[in-house]
């Protein structure tokens, strides 16, 4: 065992050697190396934020057509140090009439959500916190707890805005996490498997965006509404709310909330490399060839999930600024009447062909599984059509608008 | 004493302690968040005993749709739903009395099990509790006529739901 094959376990072997050579018991020792795994990882997630500050400034700031951040270090890279100094030095102000105690742990938690979603992130095949057996389910969870925070924060502050944020927080996440469940049942029906890394190393031979492209679609849908980011971030909306739940905060504990938000982008960028995309493999049977086994490499690994992640966040952030603001209506809308159904379809169809076409080669299942899809999205463009058509005929019909939304009701 | 142990006792302490805060505290929305600690106490509990699906499932159930349900709710009062009054009636000896003997009652039960003293036995490493527990939902042989009933429970709870919520009753 070398440190280049299995960093992690090179490392906790070493330690564990140095631990009880200093006369520690065993247990002791291995309860010391967790904790310190569990602080390593979190410095790393934690650092890595500090760059998407750089990242994400730099890149709206493309999409907008601006330079962005160009004046501290090389392309302003050393901008999010100075904009930490700032968070730290502002005053921090707890409102009047504030639940100070709520108040305050509505940012930790905030953080706290999105940090234990580090621990299933295979990173690569050698490199993660843990495998668990539920791992997809997990991800579920985490999203439960940044809810909480969001409404914790947005009650403890006082404030109508906030408490509006909070709402519309609630109606988003609580309506947009049944198609996230339901569309995460997909790959692990392809994968036979639950765990993250049991669904990385199933799509060793082709990723689950070929097969499922529906689902991934889906995924990222609901990925960005449970971040609340454009065009679903009505708990912060600026023309409406001000700043939605976080409204009162100031200094580093809306640092907090921002930096939280910026790793659960690159977080979920992450799981949907993972889940669709191979995760830190996916190669397509290229790392099985012996001038390509450099490929199987736990660093090397690392640095195609980072890449992956990396590029499923920059797509999050292509939607954010490029889309407006979908009203509350249409958002519900939307997820009940569209997306829900969509994915239950994809669902049972995954479920149905995984056992019809079992006994097929890999080229046919695969084959199947596409154009199944295939089919189900011309379907539901068609259905869209005639829909859109009907509204149409129906807003032409009739003046004034009023006249028309009461047809519409009847 | 093992590592179990003191989780064990460190969670009990955590649940106990909150859900006595549930029913004392004085603002409807810190009971809510102590019910929140409380089953966050109890999905550990499951970790301790390697049901991690249940874990998981207890948080997404409990806090992610139930907990979420009632703070929202909550939120939805108009007032901070402060408590003002005394907590207790003159006769509050009385449930006291009955609970304390009820606890009682059901911990000389369980402490006359045989298989009291029992410590769980670790899962070996080639089982896979999830798929077995699937199975076991869906194979004739077993659960699934219970499991059936509480879907269709469940769906008509759904309908119900939906025909009470629809605002075209006549």
């Amino acid at each position: 065992m070398d440190f280049l094959n299995d960093p992690i376990n090179f490392i906790a072997n070493w330690m564990r050697g140095l631990l009880t050579g200093w006369g520690l018991a065993d247990g002791l020792a291995t309860v010391i190396i967790y904790i310190v795994g569990i602080v390593v990882l979190i410095l790393f997630a934690m650092t890595l934020d500090i760059f998407l500050v750089w990242v994400e400034r730099k890149v709206v700031a493309r999409f907008q057509d601006r330079l962005g951040p160009n004046r501290i270090g090389p392309f302003g890279i050393i901008q999010p140090f100075a904009d930490i100094i700032k968070l730290i030095i502002k005053e921090d102000i707890t409102p009047l009439g504030a639940d100070k105690l709520l108040y305050n742990i509505g940012p930790v938690l905030a953080i706290a959500s999105v940090i234990i979603l580090w621990a299933i992130l295979p990173l690569s095949s050698r490199i993660f916190g843990v495998d668990l057996n539920v791992g997809v389910l997990y991800l579920v969870a985490a999203g439960a707890l940044g809810t909480l925070s969001i409404i914790i924060g947005g009650w403890a502050s006082n404030n109508k805005y906030a408490l509006l944020g909070a709402f519309r927080m609630v109606a988003n996440m609580v309506s947009y996490e049944i198609p996230m469940v339901v569309v995460l049942l997909v790959p692990s029906i392809l994968a036979n498997s639950m765990s993250v890394q049991g669904i990385t190393q199933a799509q060793s031979g082709i990723w689950f965006a070929l097969l499922s492209p529906l689902a991934m679609l889906i995924f990222l849908v609901s990925a960005i509404a449970e971040l609340g980011r454009s065009p679903f971030d009505l708990n912060e909306a600026e023309s409406e709310i001000v700043a939605g739940f976080h409204i009162e905060y100031t200094g580093m504990k809306f640092g907090l909330f921002y930096a939280g938000e910026l790793l659960h982008a690159f977080t979920f960028g992450g799981f949907l490399a993972v889940l669709f995309f191979g995760g830190y493999g996916g190669f397509f049977g290229l790392e099985k060839i012996g001038f390509f086994s450099w490929l199987n490499n736990p660093f090397v690994q690392m640095v195609v999930f980072l890449a992956k992640a990396m590029l499923g966040y920059w797509v999050i952030m292509w939607i954010k600024y490029s889309m407006p603001r979908i009203r509350i209506d249409h958002m519900l809308e939307f997820n009940w009447k569209f997306l829900t159904p969509l994915a239950l379809v994809v669902l049972v169809n995954t479920a149905i062909l995984s056992k019809l076409l079992e006994n097929l080669p890999a080229w046919g299942y695969n084959l199947g599984m596409f154009f199944s899809n295939i089919l189900i999205a011309i379907i539901t463009i068609g259905i869209l059509r005639r829909y859109g058509r009907k509204q149409r005929q129906l807003q032409a019909k009739l003046h004034p608008a009023s006249l028309a939304n009461k047809e519409q009701a009847v | 004493m093992t590592a179990d142990k003191v989780v064990f006792i460190l969670c009990a302490f955590l649940i106990v302690s909150s859900a006595l805060m549930v029913v004392t505290t004085r603002k409807l929305i810190h009971a809510a968040l102590w019910l929140v600690a409380a089953l966050f106490g109890v999905a550990i509990l499951f970790v301790l005993l390697q049901a991690a699906f249940l874990a998981v499932v207890q948080v997404v159930v409990y806090i992610g749709a139930i907990a979420i349900l009632f703070i929202f709710a909550v939120m939805l009062t108009r007032r901070e739903m402060l408590d003002k009054g005394t907590q207790t009636r003159s006769s509050w000896w009385l449930p006291a009395l009955i609970g304390a003997l009820i606890l009682g009652g059901l911990v000389l039960m369980i402490a006359s099990q045989p298989d009291f003293a029992r410590t769980a036995t670790t899962i070996p490493a080639g089982v896979d509790t999830l798929r077995n527990l699937g199975t076991a939902l869906v194979s004739p042989n077993e659960y699934v006529l219970p499991f059936e009933v509480a879907s269709i429970l469940m769906l008509a709870a759904l309908i119900g739901a939906v025909y009470v919520a629809s605002s075209d009753k006549k």
